[in-house]
């Protein structure tokens, strides 16, 4: 057998699971193992600015092909740096390896230079975490990670490596496992057939039903069933924020997003529907609002991976544990073979009041003198054939996106739903760009985000990652300023952004490109221009109407149906 | 409700941690937590006891079971069982209180483990309410000292919690 150092075994390890590119950041824990970097061809090292961007770009990229991705960052400060990406993964179930520099093993405990527990700092946030203790475990440990990354309901993992575990002169055998056991570890493949079948005949017997998805079933791989299935009994479809392209949004079956900003027609079906067919979404807060006045009629089956979803939030009828995939696959074959179909003049009344719904708001918004958001997420649209992956930051500027980008495939929308991570959208376009560099990479943010990992113009500039920012600029942290203007009578505490570079003058320096948009008229024009430019970077700054608010949002508290839906109607 | 909620854990180190992390975490309560390995040394039993109602109580077995150093999860008080805990209790005894203290620890099936001119030690074995109720019944004495092991647990007849 080769003998190996543990240094290069790390390296050795990821390119035997398959990995293209790690990112990260060096630092004196690590020195050996950038040494094995250095060494070798096959594992590409990207190196970013701060060490929040290589966890964002590691998750973007599992986002992306539901592969974990892998970050690299050196004991203390880096590691800590990469504790917001790690709870970003954490908090939407991406599968993430995050490998941490951790002082010589014989110091832990010492306070010694650049030492922080990063076990006990991550371990709320991470699936699960290894601390190596003997070089030769450091193969069966990265297999180890992936698996538990990757697997079952998928989440970050971190592991903690000791500087002495990498030592370049001493050497040991190198073998890497084909799989993994471990008996206190096994991810379920398939639902319990009673309560699939269970579901099944109240799904045939609906007379208001709805299929409500979401991130499940994209992490699943679960779009191609889900609509099959969807399509073959003619039921509406909604998706929550990390569902979006599970199902195709410019169907006429799809209700857009449900939720805190989800459509008026989603909203309004969800709360008069008899039955909810729940599967990889998690009754999230800001999708069920008021749990004690959730959707007072429906039933509700509800499948998912993790039985610690089930039942967590809201109370459901039939649970089923298992993976998306295989449960609509046999749930598909069921309703095949039912004698029992849908009441065909119950769904025809029911689609005749949803429309209804669609009409009265169906996602409108009023045009104005200044540009308005929305109309730059649809022109983003339209220039891309809704084909382009939207990597979003967080703010008003990824509801638009979410509301207005119709998504047709799944993988396509990247943001940070649970955690709500400002500075997310950049580093994650440019892990999407990397690994699909043949692809149109949008990421869409505000004035306020995009400060927050800017200096990743850096990395983009030496890798050539030629990604398009779509800056809704309205001057302000503008999701903050809704809700000041909803609840506190418009005092704006701390929510303008004073004092904002000349974005312009500032990519140019990184030698990007940057344009300034701030009439309608130019905006096709110029983003037509931007995405013609292939192998360039562009910033493109767009002042918007700084007084828009987001739209339809819910009454705190109220049912589903309690909604906002512009500054002086509501439900 | 009080759930008596038993582990197994796989004897790593940090697996201890990532269980009291979770409760904290979490917001779930813990009475009382004992741990201690197993005859295979490869396992840890954690008995934990815990007040809540049914769906934190799912929940808290839900999130054990997914923590991946955590081999099996039962509650016990879904079933019978038998629970035990262990209490030793430092008392003042002089005079006519020496003879008393006896015999309320005879009473409970207590015995008295270590003795001074001025104290007695008294080592009680039985559920949480037993040893409440003992410490009840000495009225007057004065306590000086109490240590309880918290509580173990195992399901009555054939039942066992194994790999
Ligand atoms: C400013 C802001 C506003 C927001 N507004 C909204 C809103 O209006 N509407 C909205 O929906 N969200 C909104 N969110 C996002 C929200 O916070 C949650 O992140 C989101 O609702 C959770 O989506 P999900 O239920 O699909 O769960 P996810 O977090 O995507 O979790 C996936 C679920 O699927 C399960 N799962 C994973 N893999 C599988 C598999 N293979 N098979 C089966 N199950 C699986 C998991 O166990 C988990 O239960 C907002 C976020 C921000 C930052
Ligand atoms: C790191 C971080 N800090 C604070 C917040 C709270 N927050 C949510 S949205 C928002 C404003 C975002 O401003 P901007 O990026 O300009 O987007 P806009 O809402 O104006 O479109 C803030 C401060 C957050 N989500 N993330
Ligand atoms: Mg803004």
């Amino acid at each position: 057998m080769e003998l190996l150092s543990g240094a290069e075994m790390v390296v050795r390890a990821l390119r035997d699971e398959g990995v293209k590119y790690i990112y990260g950041y060096p630092g004196g824990a690590l020195l050996h193992v950038y040494d094995a970097i250095f060494q070798q061809d096959e594992v590409e090292h990207i190196l970013v600015r701060h060490e929040q961007a290589a966890t964002h770009m590691a998750d973007a990229y599992a986002r992306a092909t539901n592969k974990a991705g892998v970050a690299l960052v050196t004991s203390g400060p880096g590691a800590t740096n990469a504790v917001t990406g790690i709870a970003t993964a954490y908090m939407d179930s991406i599968p993430m390896v995050v490998i941490t520099g951790q002082v010589m093993s014989y110091l832990i405990g010492e306070d010694a230079f650049q030492e922080t527990d990063m076990l006990g700092i991550s371990r709320p946030i991470v699936k699960h975490s290894f601390s190596v203790q003997r070089p030769e475990d450091i193969p069966s440990i990265i297999k180890k990670a992936f698996h538990i990354a990757q697997s079952g309901r998928p989440g970050p993992v971190v592991v903690d490596i000791p500087k002495d575990m990498t030592t370049p002169t001493e050497r040991y055998p190198y073998d890497y496992p084909a799989n993994v056991k471990m008996r206190s570890y096994g991810p379920i493949s398939r639902g319990h057939s009673g309560q699939i079948k269970k579901a099944v005949d109240m799904l045939l017997a609906a007379k208001r039903p709805v299929i409500y998805t979401g991130g499940g079933v994209i992490m699943g791989d679960a779009s191609e069933e889900l609509v099959k299935l969807a399509q073959e009994l003619n039921y509406p479809v909604t998706n929550t924020l990390m569902g979006l392209g599970g199902y195709p949004g410019t169907d006429r079956q799809s209700l857009g997003m449900l939720g805190m900003h989800g459509s008026y027609e989603a909203n309004m079906a969800m709360h008069h529907s008899d039955f909810i067919l729940a599967v990889g979404a998690r009754f999230d807060d800001r999708v069920t609002n008021g749990t004690d006045k959730f959707c007072p009629t429906a039933r509700i089956a509800h499948i998912d991976i993790d039985p610690a979803s089930i039942s967590k939030t809201i109370d459901v009828d039939v649970p089923i544990v298992g993976p998306a995939k295989a449960v609509l696959k046999e749930m598909l074959e069921l309703v095949a073979e039912a004698k029992a179909k849908p009441d065909a003049e119950a769904i025809s009344n029911w689609w005749k009041q949803i429309d209804e719904w669609r009409q009265r708001h169906g996602g409108r918004f009023e045009l104005g003198d200044k540009m308005k958001p929305q109309q730059v997420i649809e022109m983003l649209s339209k220039v891309t054939n809704g084909d382009a992956f939207v990597c979003s930051d967080v703010g008003q500027h990824q509801m638009f996106a979410a509301q207005y980008y119709k998504f047709n495939k799944p993988n396509r929308w990247i943001n940070s739903g649970g955690l709500g991570t400002m500075g997310f959208g950049l580093p994650a376009a440019m892990g999407v760009k990397l690994n699909f560099p043949e692809a149109d990479v949008a990421c869409v943010t505000g004035e306020g985000s995009i400060q927050m990992n800017i200096q990743e113009l850096s990395t983009c500039k030496q890798y050539d990652l030629p990604v398009k920012i779509i800056n809704l600029n309205n001057q302000s942290l503008g999701m903050v300023r809704q809700w000041q203007d909803m609840n506190y009578e418009s005092r704006h505490s701390q929510s303008y952004m004073q004092s904002l570079p000349d974005f312009i003058k500032l990519v140019e320096s990184y030698g990007h490109v940057g344009m300034k948009v701030e009439r309608y008229e130019d905006l096709e024009g110029a983003m037509r221009e931007a995405f013609a430019m292939k192998d360039r970077l562009v910033f493109m700054d767009i002042y918007v109407d700084p007084f828009e608010h987001v739209y339809p949002m819910q009454v705190p508290r109220g049912s589903m149906r309690d909604m906002w839906l512009n500054k002086t109607e509501r439900t | 409700m009080r759930h008596i909620i038993s582990v197994l854990l796989e004897n790593e180190p940090g697996a201890l941690s990532r269980v009291v992390g979770l409760f904290s975490q979490r917001n779930y309560n813990i009475e009382s937590l004992t741990v201690a390995p197993t005859e295979d040394p490869t396992l840890s039993r954690l008995t934990v006891t815990t007040i809540g109602n049914d769906r934190v109580v799912e929940q808290i077995t839900k999130q054990l079971n997914k923590l991946i150093d955590v081999v099996k999860v039962v509650d016990l008080s879904e079933g019978d069982h038998i629970e035990r805990e262990v209490m030793m209790i430092k008392l003042k005894a002089n005079g006519q209180m020496r003879a008393e203290i006896k015999r309320t620890a005879d009473i409970f099936r207590g015995h008295i483990i270590d003795v001074t001119p001025n104290t007695y030690t008294v080592q009680l074995i039985g559920d949480s309410a037993k040893l409440d109720a003992f410490i009840a019944a000495l009225g007057t004495a004065s306590i000086l000292e109490v240590v309880r092991s918290g509580v173990s647990g195992i399901a009555r007849g054939e039942k066992v919690l194994s790999v």
